[in-house]
Formats: structure tokens, C-alpha cells, sequence
């Protein structure tokens, strides 16, 4: 998902509308401070900025240990994430409908802004391919013991095979690159300029299928609270 | 549960899982109800589905109830 799609809170089959209640009073000045002219404007701005910089950072720094990524360069990922976010806030202000504080919905768009820029980032390293077919990552991936190698290797061709033989082509790929390669989701949905939404579902029903031809197969029950058959 | 725990978490998929865009759309209501200790597993059990099975969204969803907690924290 692109962080620009993430603003509006969408009325939804699945899950409860939001009723649109009133804005408490610190979220109502905001939107009259950044609807506004002038220096009034030009304040809101400021302090909204200043306010996505200090979140951006703070959060840029929590994901930092899992990352390659420290000091100024990170720095600058948050700036960014901070400018960007701003942009795509005043462009959307009246899509706010006031089910949080209009702080919380900012810090939102922020902190998609930092995933985004993270994804980007990712395909900045030497040698990071999307099509790596690398099957031996899998045993430790699924926290397989070598010693009990015997009890899983008959599995994991099962699996080898249901991913060549039930998935779309696509599918296939989002696979290859997400479980096999390591590639983040949110660097595919960059190199496939895709959304976030659309690289899920089709792991989604990737996943789906696999678990279905695993059971078949007696590897998996196709009820996850059902036990295995032995 | 199974032998193979760890592939078993990752090939279950929940019908109630709303996906990206709809748990996106919500989580900034969603995150200020579970950082006000409200009932929001009842409320949105779809999103609930969603942030179990997506790491993305989930890691968005942590850093946002982070964000409010540390402006709660003062």
C-alpha cells in the first residue's frame, strides 16, 4: 500500500463504520489553524512539521537496530519521510473525519512515510536480487532442526512442489521474492509498483493454496485446530 | 497446532482478515482505542486478523501505539 492511499477511514463491510463524531477541541484548532492564511497558517505548518521531524525520528530509530542504517542517513530518511508526509496531510485534510485525535491520524501518515522510505532504501544494497531462489534458507526460515532432517526433508519437497505446481505465475513471484529471496514487502511493492494491499493478497491466497496441497498431502491439516496426520 | 509450527503460523490465513488498505484506512482509530485500553479486539476483529498475519502493517501498528504511549509518558 502506498502511504498516500491510507488517509481516509473508509467505510467498510468488515469491519464497524465510524460514526463521525465531533472533533475534540485541540484536533478542531489544528484543522482551523492549517485551513486557515497567514502567519497562522504559516505557524501551523511549522509546529506540524516540527511534530512529524520529532515522530519520524523516534520511529526511524526503533526499526534501526533491524536495519543497515545509522546516524546522518537515517537522519535524512526521517526528514524526508517528515517532509513527505506533510505534503500528503495538507493535501488530505478534508478527508480527516475526526474518528482520532487529528495528532494520531498525522503520526499515522508519518510513520507510513517511514515504512515506504525503509522499502526504497532496501534495493540501495550491492547485490540484493528479487528472483533468488534460495530453498536452503527454508529449514531454518521454518525453525526446522538438521538433526530431525529425515522427518522434514519429504515436507519441504511437498512444498517445493505445490509452489511450482499450484501457484500463478505471479504468485509464484511474490513468493520467491518474499520467502526465498528476503525481500521486505514494502521494497516488492517498490520494484513491482505495486500497493502493499495487492502484494498481501496474492500472498494471501498463495498461502492458501500451499496449506491446501500440504494437507492433501497429509503434511498440514487443512484445519489449522485440527492435529496433523501422522 | 502441528510438527512444523513456525510453517503452519505462516500458511494459516484468517477470512477475517481485512487486508492492507481497510486496516490502514482504521489504524489510527484503532491504535488510540488499544492506547486507551478500549475493547478493540471486539471492535475490529478483522484488523485485529490483519496485524497478526501482516509484518508491515503490524510494524506500523507498533509504531504508532509507540508514538502515542510516548506522548502519553509526557
Amino acid at each position: 500500500m502506498g502511504p498516500a492511499e491510507s488517509g481516509v477511514e473508509q467505510p467498510s463491510a468488515t469491519v464497524p463504520s465510524t460514526t463521525v463524531p465531533r472533533l475534540d477541541p485541540e484536533s478542531a484548532a489544528w484543522l482551523a489553524d492549517l485551513a486557515g492564511t497567514g502567519p497562522r497558517q504559516e505557524a501551523a505548518l511549522a509546529r506540524l512539521h516540527a511534530m512529524l521531524v520529532r515522530i519520524a525520528r523516534r520511529e526511524a530509530a526503533r526499526r534501526a537496530p533491524r536495519l543497515q542504517l545509522a546516524g546522518p542517513e537515517l537522519d535524512d530518511l526521517a526528514d524526508q519521510a517528515a517532509a513527505d508526509a506533510l505534503l500528503a496531510i495538507t493535501g488530505k485534510l478534508g478527508q480527516f473525519r475526526g474518528g482520532s485525535r487529528f495528532t494520531t491520524w498525522a503520526y499515522k501518515f508519518v510513520i507510513l512515510e517511514v515504512s515506504a522510505k525503509i522499502g526504497r532504501h532496501f534495493w540501495r544494497r550491492p547485490g540484493v536480487r528479487m528472483d533468488d531462489e534460495d530453498w536452503a534458507r527454508l529449514p531454518a526460515s521454518f525453525g526446522f532442526d538438521p538433526a530431525q532432517e529425515a522427518e522434514w526433508r519429504d515436507l519441504l519437497a511437498a512444498l517445493r512442489r505445490a509452489v511450482d505446481q499450484e501457484l500463478t505465475a505471479r504468485q509464484r513471484r511474490v513468493f520467491v521474492a518474499l520467502v526465498l529471496a528476503g525481500v521486505p514487502l514494502d521494497a516488492l511493492v517498490i520494484e513491482l509498483e505495486s500497493s502493499r494491499n495487492a502484494i498481501y493478497k496474492t500472498m494471501f491466497d498463495a498461502r492458501r493454496k500451499l496449506r491446501a496441497a500440504l494437507a492433501a498431502n497429509g503434511y498440514l491439516s487443512d484445519d489449522p485446530d485440527r492435529p496433523r496426520r501422522s | 497446532m502441528t510438527g512444523w509450527p513456525h510453517l503452519d503460523r505462516f500458511l494459516r490465513t484468517d477470512p477475517r482478515d481485512v487486508g492492507c488498505a481497510e486496516a490502514m484506512g482504521l489504524l489510527h482509530v484503532y491504535a488510540e482505542l488499544v492506547a486507551a485500553g478500549g475493547p478493540a479486539e471486539q471492535r475490529y476483529p478483522g484488523i485485529v486478523a490483519h496485524l497478526r498475519a501482516c509484518g508491515p502493517c503490524g510494524e506500523d501498528f507498533e509504531g504508532l501505539l509507540a508514538a502515542l504511549r510516548d506522548d502519553e509518558a509526557g
